[in-house]
C-alpha cells in the first residue's frame, strides 16, 4: 500500500531531521549546550515538525481533492449517449469506478498485464468475461465509453498518486532543509516549537466543530436534493408512509407523520417506565440508603447503562416480545398480533433509560443544599414530606432537564426499535400494535439496494435532519433549564 | 429532630393524651413515610430485577451456542464398496447406504435395536453421503482402513440436545420428525451422538444463511479489533490535545465557546446521525471502501471523541494548580508545565476515560449498519495487517444484528452467544479501567 509507505517515508525523514537538527545546533554552539537558546531536543523537534506537518497536510488535502478533480474530469468526458434511460451520471460513474477497480484487481493478481488493461482496442466482451471470472462485480457488458472512462480513471489515479508521492516527499525534504538552516545557537527553537504545538492543539479542538459542520452539511445537501424530488409539504404533512420498492420513485408516499407518531409513542412508553422507577431509585439512593446499600445498588443500576443497545434489542425481540405475546396475544387477552410492538420496544427502552434518569436526578437531588432539608426537619416535617415539599420542588428544573435528556435519548435510540418495534408505519393508538420510528426507517431506507439518488434513499437524510433538529432542540432546552437552575444555588 | 418535637408540631393545641401515644394524624404521616420509602426501595428492586432478568436470559439463551452436537462413528469402506458406489447413478445415495449399514452394524455390536431409514439420517446429519464421498475421493489410501468420522448434527438436533427443541412443541416437518428424536436418544445413549465445546463458534467466520451450525464470531472479533485500533490511535491523541487546549490554553472568547457548545451537543447527538455522516462523507464523498473497519473506526472515533474529551478535561482539572505553579516557578514554560507535569499526573484518569469510551464504541451498532457492515457475510479473516483495515469485514455488534435479523431461528442462539462474547470483552475493559483508577489515581 503506497499510502502507508509514503506515511512511513515522511516519518523517517522527520526522524532523521530530529537527529540532524539536534546535532547541528549543538555543533554551532561548539558542543556546549549552555550556549544554546533552547534545549537541544527543541532544535531537533523544530526540524522534525517542519519536515512532517506540512507534508502530512499536503497529503490530506491531496487525498481529498484528487478524487473530486478526477470525478469532474471523467464525468465531463462521458458522452450523454452513454447514459441510458433511467440511469444518471452517478450510476454511470459508479460503474466506471467498479470497472477500474476490477482492472486494478486483475493487474494486481497478475492475470492481466498493465499494457493490456490500458489498451484502447481491447475486446469488450473479453474484458467483461475476465472481470466476471475474477469475481469482480460487473453488472452487464462493459460498454466502450465506460471502458474508456475507466481506463482514463486508472491512468489519472496512477499519475495522481505518483505526483502526490513526489510532492509530499519534496515538501518534506524542503521542510527538513529549512529547519536545518535555522538550527543555529541563537535560534529561539523552543518558542517556535511551542507555537507549533499550540497550533496543533487548536486544530485538534476544532475537530469538534468540523464534525458538526460535516453532519449539518451532509444532512442539508441531501435533504435539499430530496425536496427537489419530493415536495416538502407532502413529507412534513403526509399521513402515509409507503415507499415503493422499485427504487424509481413516483409512486412512493413518504409522509413523516406516522413515523413521528411511532417515535413519540414509543418514547412516551419508555419514559413512563423509566421516570417513576429512575426517580424513586434516585430519591431512595440519595436520601434513604445507607452508604453500603448505595455503594452496591448504584453501580449495579449503572451496569444497565453500560450494556450495548444491541443487547437490549435482542432482549426485546426474543425475551420481552414473546413474554408480552403470551399475556396479551391471541392465547391471552387477544390485543396483540406479534411480538414486535410499541409496548415491547417502549418497555425495554425504559429499562435502558432507568440508570440515565436515576444518576442524573441523583446528582441534582444531591446538589440541593442540606440547609434546606434541615430547615424543613426543624419545622417538624418527616423525611418524605421534606422530599416532596422541599427537595423535589427545588430540584424540579434539573429533574425536568434530566427527563428531557432521557427523552432525546429515547427519540434517537435505534437498535431497540429496529429489532423490537416492527416495520409497519401506522397511526394507531393501540400500544400493542407494531409501529415504526424515524431511526428504524433511516436504517431500512439506507441499508437496502436502493440507488442513492432516488427519493426512497434520500428520504433517510430528511429523516436524519428531522431527528437531528428534534434531539438538538431537546438537548439545548434541557441544558438551558439545568443551567438556569444551577445559578440559583451557586 | 426527635419524635416528640415532630408530634408536638403536628398535633398542636388540643392534645389530651400523652405524647407517648401516637395520635391518628401522626400515624397517617408515619404510614405515608413508610410507604414513600417502600416506593423507593421497590424502584431499586425493580431496576435490579430487570438486570437479573437480562443476565439470566443472556446466559440461558447464549450458552448453547458454545456447545456443538456431533456424531462420531468409526467406519470402514472397502475398495469394492468404493468402486461399486462410484459405479452407480446416485453416488451419494450409495455412500449414505453404506454409512447406514455401518451405523446398523455398530448399533448391533452395542446391542441396541432401533429402526430408522435413510431420510431420518439425512434429517439428523445432513448430506452424509456427499461428505463421505468427498473424503474418500480425496484420500483413496484410507480405503479398507477404519476411519473415525466426526460430523456435526443438524441445528435442530443440536436444539433438541440443548433443550431448545422439545418433543411437545415439535411438529413433524421435513426438517425433523418426532420419531427422529427416538433415534437421537438411542444414539446418544450409545455414545455416538455427543456434545462438545464449539471452538468453531469462537474462532470461525460467518457461514451464510443456510448453515447456522457453522457460524462463528471470530472474523467479526477481528473486525472489531481493527476498528478499535483506529479509534484508539485517532481519538486518544486528538482527544487529549483538544482537552489540553480547552483546559489549559484556551482564552475566554467566542471561538472557545463555540468549541465547547459543539462538544456538549455532539455528545448528545444520536449515534445513527454519525452513521449518516459516515455514509455521506467517508463513503459517498471520499469513496473509502464500504464495510471496511477503517471507515467504521473513523465514524466511531468522531462519536467517542466528545466522551473522551469530557473525561480527559475532568482529569486535567483534578490536577491541583500548585503543580503548575511549582513548575512555572522553577522556570518551565507553560507548555513544559503542562506536558512534563500536568499530563503525566492526569494520565491514569485519561486512560480510564479512554478505555470506557472504547468500550462504548465497541458495543455501538447503529452507525455500523449505515456504512454497510450488515447484510454482508464475513466469510473469512482478512489477509494481512493492512487488509484488516480496508477489506470488508463485520464487527461484533453488527454480526449479532445480522444473526438476529435472519429468518432461521437457530441463528438466535448464535446471536445470544455473540452477546456473551461481546459482554465479556466489555467487562474486561471496564475491569481494566477500574483497576487503573484504583491503582494509579491520586487524590490531592
Amino acid at each position: 500500500m503506497p499510502l502507508l509507505w509514503l506515511f512511513l517515508i515522511v516519518l523517517a525523514i522527520a526522524a532523521v531531521g530530529y537527529v540532524l537538527g539536534r546535532s547541528r545546533a549543538l555543533q554551532s554552539a561548539g558542543g556546549d549546550s549552555r550556549d544554546l537558546h533552547s534545549l537541544p531536543s527543541y532544535y531537533g523537534t523544530n526540524v522534525a515538525m517542519k519536515a512532517a506537518v506540512p507534508a502530512f497536510l499536503l497529503m490530506l488535502v491531496w487525498l481529498l481533492v484528487q478524487p473530486l478533480y478526477i470525478n469532474t474530469v471523467i464525468s465531463g468526458a462521458i458522452p450523454d449517449s452513454a447514459i441510458s434511460d433511467g440511469a444518471n451520471l452517478g450510476l454511470v460513474m459508479s460503474e466506471v469506478r467498479r470497472t477500474a477497480e476490477g482492472l486494478d484487481a486483475l493487474v494486481a493478481a497478475g492475470e492481466m498485464t498493465e499494457a493490456f488493461a490500458r489498451s484502447a482496442r481491447a475486446d469488450l466482451g473479453d474484458i467483461t468475461q475476465r472481470l466476471q471470472d475474477a469475481g469482480q462485480i460487473v453488472t452487464s457488458e462493459v460498454t466502450q465509453p465506460i471502458l474508456r472512462a475507466a481506463q482514463d480513471y486508472r491512468v489519472m489515479n496512477a499519475t495522481g498518486s505518483l505526483l502526490m508521492s513526489g510532492a509530499v516527499i519534496v515538501l518534506s525534504l524542503a521542510g527538513l532543509l529549512w529547519g536545518l538552516r535555522e538550527s543555529q545557537a541563537a535560534f529561539r527553537a523552543r518558542n517556535v516549537v511551542e507555537a507549533g504545538v499550540r497550533a496543533l492543539l487548536i486544530a485538534a479542538a476544532s475537530i469538534a466543530i468540523l464534525t458538526t459542520i460535516g453532519i449539518v452539511l451532509s444532512l442539508v445537501f441531501n435533504t435539499i436534493e430530496f425536496f427537489r424530488l419530493y415536495p416538502a409539504s407532502d413529507f412534513f404533512f403526509g399521513l402515509e408512509w409507503a415507499p415503493s420498492f422499485s427504487g424509481r420513485g413516483g409512486s412512493s408516499e413518504l409522509g413523516v407523520i406516522p413515523l413521528l407518531w411511532g417515535t413519540f409513542y414509543i418514547s412516551i412508553v419508555a419514559l413512563l417506565v423509566a421516570v417513576p422507577i429512575g426517580l424513586f431509585a434516585a430519591i431512595y439512593l440519595s436520601e434513604y440508603a445507607s452508604r453500603r446499600v448505595r455503594g452496591i445498588a448504584k453501580p449495579m443500576l449503572e451496569v444497565l447503562a453500560g450494556i450495548p443497545t444491541i443487547v437490549y434489542g435482542l432482549f426485546a425481540l426474543l425475551t420481552v416480545g414473546p413474554l408480552l405475546l403470551s399475556v396479551f396475544g391471541r392465547e391471552g387477552l387477544g390485543w396483540m398480533q406479534a411480538g414486535t410492538a410499541v409496548m415491547t420496544a417502549g418497555i425495554v427502552m425504559g429499562i435502558m433509560l432507568i440508570p440515565f434518569v436515576s444518576s442524573l436526578s441523583d446528582d441534582i437531588i444531591n446538589a440541593v443544599p442540606q440547609a434546606m432539608r434541615d430547615g424543613s426537619y426543624g419545622l417538624g416535617a418527616t423525611k418524605s414530606e421534606t422530599i416532596k415539599q422541599v427537595v423535589l420542588p427545588a430540584a424540579l428544573p434539573g429533574i425536568v432537564g434530566a427527563i428531557l435528556l432521557a427523552a432525546s435519548r429515547a427519540i434517537g435510540e435505534t437498535m431497540i426499535v429496529v429489532l423490537g418495534a416492527g416495520a409497519a408505519a401506522r397511526l394507531s393508538l393501540n400500544p400493542f400494535e407494531a409501529m415504526t420510528t424515524v431511526t428504524a426507517k433511516i436504517v431500512s431506507q439506507l441499508t437496502g439496494d436502493a440507488d442513492f439518488a432516488s427519493p426512497e434513499a434520500l428520504v433517510a437524510f430528511a429523516l436524519g435532519m428531522t431527528l437531528f433538529v428534534i434531539t438538538l432542540g431537546l438537548n439545548v432546552f434541557a441544558l438551558y433549564i439545568v443551567r438556569k437552575y444551577r445559578e440559583q444555588y451557586e | 429532630m426527635t419524635d416528640a418535637s415532630m408530634q408536638g408540631g403536628a398535633a398542636a393545641p388540643s392534645r389530651k393524651s400523652s405524647i407517648h401515644t401516637i395520635d391518628a394524624r401522626t400515624k397517617k404521616r408515619n404510614a405515608a413515610e413508610a410507604r414513600f420509602k417502600a416506593y423507593g426501595l421497590a424502584a431499586i428492586l425493580v431496576g435490579l430485577f430487570f438486570l437479573v432478568v437480562l443476565a439470566v436470559s443472556i446466559v440461558r439463551n447464549g450458552l448453547p451456542a458454545f456447545t456443538e452436537t456431533t456424531v462420531d462413528l468409526e467406519f470402514v469402506l472397502t475398495e469394492e464398496q468404493y468402486q461399486e458406489a462410484e459405479g452407480t447413478l446416485f453416488k451419494t445415495a450409495a455412500y449414505t447406504d453404506f454409512f447406514i449399514a455401518g451405523l446398523r452394524e455398530q448399533l448391533v455390536e452395542d446391542g441396541v435395536e432401533v429402526a430408522f431409514d435413510e431420510d431420518a439420517i439425512e434429517r439428523i446429519l445432513g448430506k452424509v453421503g456427499g461428505n463421505l464421498r468427498e473424503f474418500y475421493r480425496a484420500n483413496e489410501d484410507k480405503l479398507g482402513e477404519p476411519v473415525s468420522f466426526t460430523m456435526s448434527a443438524s441445528s435442530r438436533v443440536d436444539g433438541y440436545m440443548n433443550g431448545r427443541v422439545t418433543r411437545d412443541g415439535l411438529e413433524d416437518s421435513r426438517f425433523l420428525m418426532a420419531t427422529d428424536l427416538d433415534l437421537v436418544d438411542v444414539l446418544r445413549d450409545a455414545g455416538i451422538i455427543t456434545q462438545s465445546f464449539n471452538w468453531n463458534f469462537i474462532t470461525g467466520a460467518d457461514s451464510g444463511v443456510d448453515n447456522p451450525g457453522g457460524a462463528g464470531i471470530g472474523a467479526s472479533v477481528v473486525g472489531s479489533f481493527f476498528m478499535m485500533i483506529v479509534v484508539l490511535v485517532l481519538s486518544l491523541p486528538i482527544g487529549v490535545a483538544a482537552s489540553i487546549y480547552l483546559e489549559e490554553f484556551a482564552p475566554q472568547n467566542r471561538f472557545t465557546d463555540l468549541i465547547e457548545v459543539n462538544i456538549s451537543n455532539l455528545a448528545a447527538v444520536p449515534s445513527i446521525v454519525f452513521g449518516i455522516l459516515g455514509l455521506a462523507v467517508f463513503i459517498q464523498f471520499m469513496h473509502l471502501p464500504q464495510s471496511a473497519p477503517l471507515v467504521g473506526g473513523l465514524v466511531l472515533t468522531l462519536m467517542t471523541l466528545p466522551t473522551i474529551i469530557i473525561s480527559t478535561r475532568a482529569s486535567l482539572k483534578s490536577v491541583p494548580p500548585s503543580i503548575r505553579d511549582a513548575a512555572l516557578g522553577v522556570g518551565a514554560s507553560k507548555m513544559q508545565a503542562v506536558f512534563h507535569h500536568v499530563l503525566p499526573l492526569a494520565m491514569p484518569g485519561i486512560l480510564t476515560g479512554t478505555i470506557i469510551g472504547l468500550a462504548q464504541a465497541l458495543g455501538e451498532t447503529a452507525p455500523l449498519l449505515l456504512i454497510g457492515m450488515v447484510g454482508f457475510v464475513a466469510r473469512g479473516y482478512p489477509d494481512g495487517f493492512v487488509g484488516g483495515f480496508t477489506e470488508a469485514n463485520s464487527a461484533m455488534p453488527a454480526q449479532i444484528y445480522t444473526w438476529a435479523a435472519r429468518a432461521d431461528v437457530s441463528f438466535y442462539e448464535k446471536a445470544w452467544g455473540g452477546i456473551i462474547i461481546l459482554l465479556l470483552f466489555l467487562l474486561t475493559m471496564n475491569i481494566i479501567a477500574i483497576i487503573l483508577r484504583r491503582r494509579f489515581e491520586r487524590r490531592w
